[in-house]
């Protein structure tokens, strides 16, 4: 069964937004939120770096382990998803994510959040697959068609690539290889205890 | 010089830079590494640690999606599915097993010489009028609130996912509706009664006594409040103020404070409120079950003589001195609110 996961190569990523404007069109997703977002860092200094974030589908989600009515659950394909429906509006899952991910379109009175929403995956809902309640809550399903998330097909650039680990972690290591300097992957060190000469 | 020569000199000149260039251009290139001055990931390793966050430009409006990475989320966590759940657990289930074996072993506290059946007002209309609001409010607060806690592991199996699912979001409505009459009540409870809660000589004396608690021949006088209430009233009135603060800064998310701001925020209000529902157990228990003659000095608002000398001579002298000695009423049982 596909691991499904996010890498988005730092050395490649432009900062264009194709990806953001991409899943903004591709999901009808409302104003104020923004299910993935690029980040610059040192910007406008030597050695400036943008990453495409959104959820990163987390394999113990923080998210799903502080929600308290327990809305979220994972795919066979280890996407992270949740149920709009069960959903309080709590807003607990956007303290304990670490990667920013959840979003509320900030309906009602006070604070108030309404219901949460974030990137699916392109894999949808609860709702039956393809459906147009699943598509009013949460987006497309493009994974139900055998496709790929839009974010990493529209990159200009092919620095976000979506899709199963093992293949993306070939494609990858066939990118560095070649440029033959460093990876762009940070959390490298992290995850493999190995550094990377730059 | 010839224009000859001029041009002569000239192609020499750009054939030797053109070899200059092509010897030492390829070197050149070896020796460029692009990424040189990159962020390393040693750098941003640093940057998280001691819970910092990493933060970037975006040129979205909302400047938190400039954050790319909070670990604090991940020790947040820990807490709120860890820590808060002993804590609570603790605080709850131990204040429940210590009030049942002081139950079982003490009983219900009598009022040794009976009733009289002469009864003094205690509280009036007004003060039952605000506990009560009060009350009422607490426990609907703090049950709402113990479901954000404990609902997914306690109620989730008994009701089913959308069933629950629709009770938490009621529950959250209340809990962020019934916050304002809340909030009012203790303001409230901390004017009108701040006079008589100031602790003095009298509670030194209570307290050393053990309050008559556990030594039934034990009667420490006490004024209209003892220790033990004047304890009650300022964990309602502190814990009431912090409940307040720390919770409505949740209400109105970051309006005030940043990520680590708001689950501190969290962290307190959650950690003070199972300290509170502890006490307010035993607070609800010796009013009611624990002590003969207790509650009905928040319910009609009068007490019987005999368990007003019993427990607050001192504060049934002031009201005799004030009032007269031949006030005290012969009461029916039930008696019709003032």
């Amino acid at each position: 069964m596909a691991r499904m996961k996010f890498l988005c190569d730092a050395d490649r990523c432009i900062e264009c937004n194709a990806c953001v404007t991409a899943c903004k069109n591709e999901h009808e997703v409302p104003w104020g939120i923004n299910r993935r977002r690029v980040v610059t860092l040192n910007d406008g200094k030597p050695g400036e770096r943008s990453i495409s974030m959104a959820c990163m589908h987390c394999t113990d989600a923080p998210c799903a382990a502080v929600c308290p009515v327990n809305c979220f659950y994972t795919t066979a394909d280890a996407v992270v998803l949740h149920s709009k429906d069960l959903c309080i509006g709590c807003g607990y899952c956007f303290y304990a994510c670490p990667f920013g991910a959840p979003q509320y379109p900030r309906v009602g009175n006070f604070g108030s959040r309404g219901k949460m929403d974030k990137c699916t995956f392109c894999a949808g809902g609860p709702e039956a697959d393809g459906s147009k309640e699943e598509f009013e809550k949460y987006g497309s399903n493009r994974l139900a068609e055998g496709k790929l998330p839009l974010c990493a097909e529209m990159c200009s650039t092919k620095s976000l690539l979506a899709g199963d680990g093992e293949i993306i972690a070939q494609i990858y290591k066939e990118r560095v290889v070649k440029r033959g300097y460093t990876s762009g992957a940070w959390g490298w060190k992290t995850a493999y205890r190995e550094s990377i000469a730059t | 010089m010839t224009r000859l020569r001029t041009y002569f000199r000239l192609l020499v000149g750009a054939l030797v830079l053109g070899f200059v260039v092509s010897v030492t251009a390829p070197v050149a290139a070896q020796q460029v590494n692009p990424t040189a001055s990159a962020v390393k990931e040693e750098q941003l390793l640093n940057a998280l640690r001691g819970g910092g966050a990493i933060d970037g430009r975006v040129s979205i409006p909302d400047q938190r999606s400039g954050t790319l990475i909070q670990p604090e989320g991940q020790a947040w966590r820990a807490f709120h599915q860890g820590t808060l759940l002993w804590v609570g657990g603790i605080a709850i289930l131990g204040m429940l097993i210590v009030l049942v074996i002081f139950y079982l072993t003490r009983g219900m506290v009598m009022i040794k010489a009976g009733r009289s059946g002469r009864t003094i007002v205690r509280f009036n209309s007004f003060e039952r009028f605000i506990h009560w609001m009060t009350a009422t409010c607490w426990i609907i607060l703090a049950i709402s609130g113990l479901n954000i806690t404990f609902g997914k592991s306690l109620l989730l199996p008994i009701l089913g996912p959308d069933a629950f699912a629709a009770w938490s979001q009621w529950a959250k409505y209340s809990h962020n509706y019934l916050s304002f009459p809340f909030t009012i009540g203790v303001v409230v409870i901390l004017l009108i009664w701040i006079a008589g809660n100031i602790p003095n000589k009298t509670d030194v004396n209570w307290v050393s006594e053990g309050g008559g608690l556990l030594d039934s021949s034990k009667h420490p006088p006490a004024y209209r409040f003892n220790a033990g209430q004047k304890m009650v009233y300022w964990i309602v009135v502190l814990g009431g103020a912090a409940m307040a603060i720390t919770g409505y800064i949740m209400m109105f998310p970051f309006y005030v404070t940043d990520m680590a701001g708001m689950q501190t925020t969290q962290m307190l209000h959650s950690i003070v409120a199972m300290l509170f529902v502890a006490a307010m157990l035993a607070h609800i228990y010796i009013g009611t079950m624990g002590m003969e003659g207790a509650f009905e000095a928040m319910g009609t608002g009068t007490v019987d003589e005999n368990w007003a000398k019993e427990h607050h001579a001192l504060w049934l002298e002031e009201e005799r001195t004030r009032t007269g000695p031949a006030q005290g009423q012969r009461q029916p049982a039930a008696t019709p609110a003032e």
